[in-house]
């Protein structure tokens, strides 16, 4: 392995100067990071462990209804507040159907929202990455691409974002606190993402130095508790990333949709929020027709980045079922198997 | 060896007979506790971390490396190339015996696949060796891949699998096809597979002059032995393999490795004792694998559905440099009573590895097409794929018209339907629904696996003190050789099970073949038995002729052994200790040696195989296409069975692997580069938890008097063939979707449904 510096900085600010060096980066559980500097992918100069940093892991409630969660909350703390699950179901149900009990206990927060594309040529040092080595190209164009983006990729990269988390989080809205050099700001978790274009090493909107102190969501995100799913559909019943999933909360009054959220995973460098999908749901009733209409809307502007054209079908199809399933009302408990087309089947013992 | 504290689990032991019972795994306490020390867990003191640089190219040759570089790396000690490395004594190139592979231990600059090794860094520590090989930052001459089954010009091999004929014939198939009413034709695609065992090849080499000790799991000490003594030039006396445990094998431990042998090299060329470790990722390359395979089967069938031809052809690939051939087709020789049947295969040369061994080498690849395109002819001829079966029964095996030693494959039908609820079953496909709207289907395979038998020896002892010990090199993957071996060496000395010291496990103690083709317990077992009845034949002797024993004049065939006394047959209140009868005769102990092997009479006269029938359930998402197989029942005749317990075991982990072979494994090749793009457990799907359902397994009654003197048959691959069809037969009946190409993928179903 190559030699590295590990720094454990006592304070945020000193873990914000240490990392803002060159060939700096954080580390928190590093169930993604270690994974990418033993196979060289990643080959940082200095890691700074944030994993003992003071007031991270918390989970506040805020005075405006809102809700605060740290960066080093794990993501099976977060799945199993029983509070979080009650507020934002959808969010603990792609929690809960991501990676394994082992990985969601030691995952954080900030790195789940940080985790790099599972795209096998990132992986693969030997194959050409636009993303590991700026302009090198792009070995997944004309390779085995099956399971790459159909939405907001470029000539220059087809790679997906995996995570399963972003996804309802970026239905809701959720915004992102940095801390950064210049202090404390915040964006949309819809902005924190970038979308390949012509530079694709370009992953987000972070700059050096820059840590994801915590992830809020805003007072409305609550207001969807009572119809709101995730739906991943992947190659086997668990521990696999998502071939293609979605969120779907809606908020239901009167038999019709007064708002509705949808965002998709699998499909884009990013969490894809759908939001022309949303604007033709809102006054209209929870029907099998309008769920169409918002699943062609949602891919209306999908195309195939090689052989993966099936994803876009899949993708709109998971679109009507998350719809349906959330208006159907959000179970009483997560399902055994969280997110996952059995959920609702007998049988199921766990996940 | 170090001392191997087993223990057993008494409570199920019934009194003075060990075979048939469900002992649970002697060295299940070691495992849990973390004692029990595969071969990475050995550190000799002084030991180097040895680290393969590998190949990122799959055809071309290696111009350079930065072996200054890397050596200016704290921590690393040598770097071992073509350029600088340990003599072999002789060319790893030469093939001294059907069982020799060719292995890359830098013996050119060539690279012939991905992830073949190029270098070897040693070091103080693995991660100053694993720096100093990516330091090497290997440059390449790089020529294009040969990746697929359509690389290049195809070509009939000489043989497939291990010397088996590459075609076979029986009776007229065109006739056949000629006075068919329904014909089948249809191509099945199997992916390239890896063995992936839980522990990855290891090994720690340690020279002291010309000597050679080794720790390294295999499934095969005496030939990994003789090869290491034929590449090193040395006595085989001279070298001691210790490989107690395995972490599975699956066929890949069965040779000697390149990496290995690679580890041995650079402990010479150190001096010292070297470790080296395969991370997963080179897995995929060095160690075998399973070839990817076309299948096209024709099969006619008369009006009533009784077959009229069958004809298979597999298509697959090699190496570029070495023969290894699927013998996929051959799975269609023993099955179905057709009168005509034809069997061929041919193949391509691709940039891999070879391809070698891997849990029913063949069968498992030959079973999943045979078992669809049965099912579609059962389906084609508007019979129940069960009746479609027995229809077609064959009462002798069809490639050779002999009898079989045994066959309750019958009894596997009727039990493993009543079971599943099979009659149940409507005919058409798409019928059924579970209440959340999920389709379900319900399909089966049968299962089938030769009954082989390898050469093995064992030495067996009485002793003054009432105790017995039984030494056979043995090979334990996991499947349970601790306890089934030992189970057997008790019955044998008559002893109870911890009165036995049994030593498995290491290339000093006899003979006892490989650990493959599923003819591990029956092998050792028949040698283990003849040198119980040897040693229990020497103390009888001392017994019988001893007028001062009670059991003087009884003659040899008047004893029994049982409970650490011989009685007499005829009158079991007369009888003697060991103990007794050994002081008596002033000798501190006897011993007594016996051999397994096969026996060319009985195979001339009978075909011998184990039988079993598989049935499935799946449940398929409407619109969405994902699978999830909910159900599984498996009953199989395989002989005696010594231990109902692991071989339960056996077979689930055998269900399990052909579920995933219908739905989860694929080694995905990068068409240009002919890189395996997904070499870990993350993308390499297999089966998790949540995809396993309740199994059900059923051991049917099976007497066979012909296989070995125990009558047992193999149980550790028969479990995949069968399986995979079953999964495969029940996604088409829960979808009217065929789906052909496998892994069954989303995709193929999605654009259907
Ligand atoms: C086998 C496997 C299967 C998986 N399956 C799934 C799945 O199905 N679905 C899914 O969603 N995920 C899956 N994951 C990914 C998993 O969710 C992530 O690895 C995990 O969430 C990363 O969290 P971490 O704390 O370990 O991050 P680390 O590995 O420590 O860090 C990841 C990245 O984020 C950066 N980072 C971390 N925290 C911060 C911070 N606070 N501020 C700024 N930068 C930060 C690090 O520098 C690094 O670049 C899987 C992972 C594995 C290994
Ligand atoms: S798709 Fe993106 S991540 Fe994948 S190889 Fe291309 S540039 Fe790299």
């Amino acid at each position: 392995m190559k030699p590295f510096d590990y720094v454990r900085p006592a304070t945020v600010a000193e873990a914000v100067a240490a990392a803002a060096q060159p060939g700096a980066t954080y580390l928190a559980a590093g169930t993604n990071l270690l994974d990418l500097m033993k196979g060289g992918v990643s080959r940082p100069d200095r890691l700074v462990d944030i994993t003992h940093l003071d007031g991270l892991d918390e989970i506040e409630h805020l005075a405006d209804g809102g809700l605060r969660i740290g960066a080093l909350v794990s993501n099976a703390d977060l799945a199993h507040d029983v509070d979080f699950a009650k507020s934002y179901p959808a969010v603990a149900e792609a929690l809960l159907s991501g990676a394994s009990a082992q990985l969601r206990n030691a995952a954080s927060v900030g790195g789940n929202l940080l985790q790099r594309t599972r795209c096998a040529y990132f992986y693969d040092t030997a194959s050409r990455c636009n993303k590991r080595e700026a302009g090198s190209g792009c070995d997944a164009r004309g390779g085995e691409n099956r399971t790459h983006a159909v939405l907001g990729w470029s000539e220059n990269c087809i790679a997906t974002h995996p995570s399963d988390f972003c996804v309802p989080l970026v239905a809701l809205d959720a915004v992102v606190e940095i801390e950064g050099r210049n202090g404390r700001r915040e964006i949309a978790l819809d902005d924190l993402h970038r979308l390949p274009g012509s530079t694709p090493e370009r992953e987000s909107a972070l700059e050096p130095g820059d840590l994801i102190v915590a992830v809020r969501l805003p007072p409305a995100a609550g207001g969807f508790a009572a119809h709101a799913r995730y739906l991943k559909v992947r190659e086997r019943t668990s521990y696999a990333f998502a071939m293609v999933s979605a969120a779907a909360a809606l908020r239901i009054e009167n038999g019709k949709i007064a708002e509705a959220r949808l965002a998709l995973g699998g499909v884009a460098a990013k969490p894809w929020r759908a939001r022309a999908a949303e604007d033709v749901l809102r006054g209209v009733a929870p029907t099998a027709d309008a769920f169409q209409e918002a699943a062609r809307r949602a891919l209306a502007d999908a195309k195939p980045s090689g052989d993966n054209a099936f994803k876009i079908e899949l993708a709109r199809r998971i679109v009507v079922r998350a719809l349906i399933l959330a208006a159907a009302g959000t179970p009483a408990r997560i399902p055994a198997l969280p997110a996952s087309p059995f959920a609702t089947t007998s049988g199921a013992i766990h996940a | 060896m170090p001392e191997l504290n087993l223990t057993s689990a008494p409570a199920h032991l019934r009194h003075g007979s060990n075979i048939g019972q469900p002992l649970t795994r002697r060295d299940g306490v070691l495992k849990v506790k973390g004692q029990a020390t595969y071969a990475a867990d050995n550190h000799p003191p002084g030991m180097l971390f040895a680290v393969m640089a590998v190949s990122s190219i799959a055809r071309g040759r290696v111009t350079s490396l930065d072996v200054a570089a890397s050596k200016r790396h704290p921590g690393v000690v040598e770097i071992m190339t073509s350029d600088h490395k340990p003599q072999l004594a002789i060319d790893p190139e030469i093939k001294t015996n059907p069982f020799v592979f060719r292995m890359e231990v830098l013996q050119s600059h060539e690279v012939r696949y991905a992830n073949q090794p190029i270098a070897v860094v040693i070091a103080e520590t693995l991660e100053a060796a694993t720096e100093g090989a990516v330091l090497l930052a290997p440059r390449y001459e790089t020529l294009p891949a040969l990746v697929g089954l359509d690389a290049g010009e195809s070509f009939v091999p000489p043989v497939v699998g291990v010397g088996n004929p590459t075609e076979n014939y029986r009776g007229d198939v065109e006739a056949g096809f000629a006075s068919a009413e329904k014909q089948i034709d249809a191509i099945y695609e199997t992916p390239p597979q890896y063995h992936n065992a839980m522990e990855p090849h290891a090994i720690v080499a340690h020279w002291d002059g010309d000597k050679l000790s080794i720790d390294m799991p295999t499934q095969g000490l005496k030939l990994s032995l003789a090869r290491i003594a034929e590449l090193f030039g040395i006595a085989h006396d001279k070298i001691h393999i210790r490989s107690p445990f395995l972490g599975g094998g699956f066929g890949s431990k069965g040779l000697m490795a390149g990496p290995q042998t690679l580890g041995i090299m650079a402990a010479k060329l150190v001096g010292k004792p070297v470790k080296l470790v395969l991370r997963r990722e080179q897995m995929y390359g060095p160690v075998g694998h399973r070839a990817p395979t076309r299948q096209r089967l024709r099969i006619g069938a008369d009006g009533d559905g009784r077959l009229t031809a069958l004809d298979h052809h597999a298509r697959t690939v090699s190496s570029t440099f070495d023969d290894f051939y699927e013998p996929a087709a051959d799975a269609s020789h023993t099955l179905y009573a057709a009168p005509a049947i034809r069997t061929s295969h041919d193949a391509v040369r691709v940039n891999t590895g070879t391809p070698l061994f891997m849990r029913a080498p063949g069968e498992a690849t030959g079973s999943i097409a045979l078992e669809s395109a049965v099912d579609e002819m059962a389906w084609a001829c508007g019979i129940d794929p069960l009746a479609f079966r027995l229809k077609n029964y064959a009462e002798v095996e069809p490639i050779t018209s002999k009898p079989f030693s045994s066959k309750a494959l019958r009894a596997c039908y009727e039990q493993g339907a009543a079971r599943f609820g099979w009659a149940k079953r409507p005919l058409q496909p798409r019928q059924m629904r579970d209440d959340a709207g999920h389709l379900v289907g319900w399909g089966m395979g049968t299962a089938t696996f030769p009954a082989l038998m390898f050469q093995a020896e064992a030495r067996a002892v009485i002793r003054r003190d009432g105790t017995g010990a039984m030494e056979i090199g043995a090979h334990d993957m996991g499947q349970g050789a601790w306890t089934a071996l030992a189970q057997i060496a008790a019955d044998e000395l008559g002893l109870d099970i911890d009165r036995v010291e049994f030593e498995a496990g290491s290339s000093d103690l006899p003979d006892a073949g490989i650990a493959g083709g599923s003819a591990h317990t029956a092998t050792a077992g028949a040698a283990i038995h003849g040198a119980g009845a040897a040693v229990i034949a020497k103390l009888a002797d001392l017994a019988t002729g001893d007028e001062r024993s009670p059991l003087f004049g009884a003659g040899n065939a008047g004893v029994i052994a049982r409970d650490g006394r011989l009685i007499r047959r005829d009158d079991e209140s007369r009888g003697e200790s060991y103990a007794e009868i050994l002081a008596r005769a002033g000798v501190a102990e006897v011993e007594a040696r016996g051999t397994g092997a096969p026996n060319p009479a009985a195979m001339e006269e009978y075909a011998m195989h184990a039988h079993g029938a598989v049935f499935a359930e799946v449940k398929v998402d409407p619109e969405l296409g994902q699978i999830r197989v909910s159900r599984m029942v498996g009953a199989f005749a395989a002989g005696r069975i010594v231990n109902p317990h692991l071989v339960k075991s056996q077979l689930f982990g055998g269900m399990i692997w052909g579920m995933s072979f219908a739905l989860h494994e694929e080694a995905i090749t990068d068409r240009r580069s002919g890189r395996i793009m997904n070499a870990n457990l993350g993308e390499y799907h297999i089966p998790v938890n949540a995809d396993v359902p309740p199994l059900d397994v059923i051991t049917v009654e099976e007497h066979d008097p012909h296989v070995n003197a125990l009558g047992i048959k193999g149980v550790g691959e028969i479990g995949i063939t069968g399986s995979a069809g079953a999964v495969a037969n029940a996604v088409w009946h829960a979808t009217g979707v065929r789906v052909r190409r496998f892994p069954i993928r989303i995709e193929e179903l999605l654009t259907q449904l």
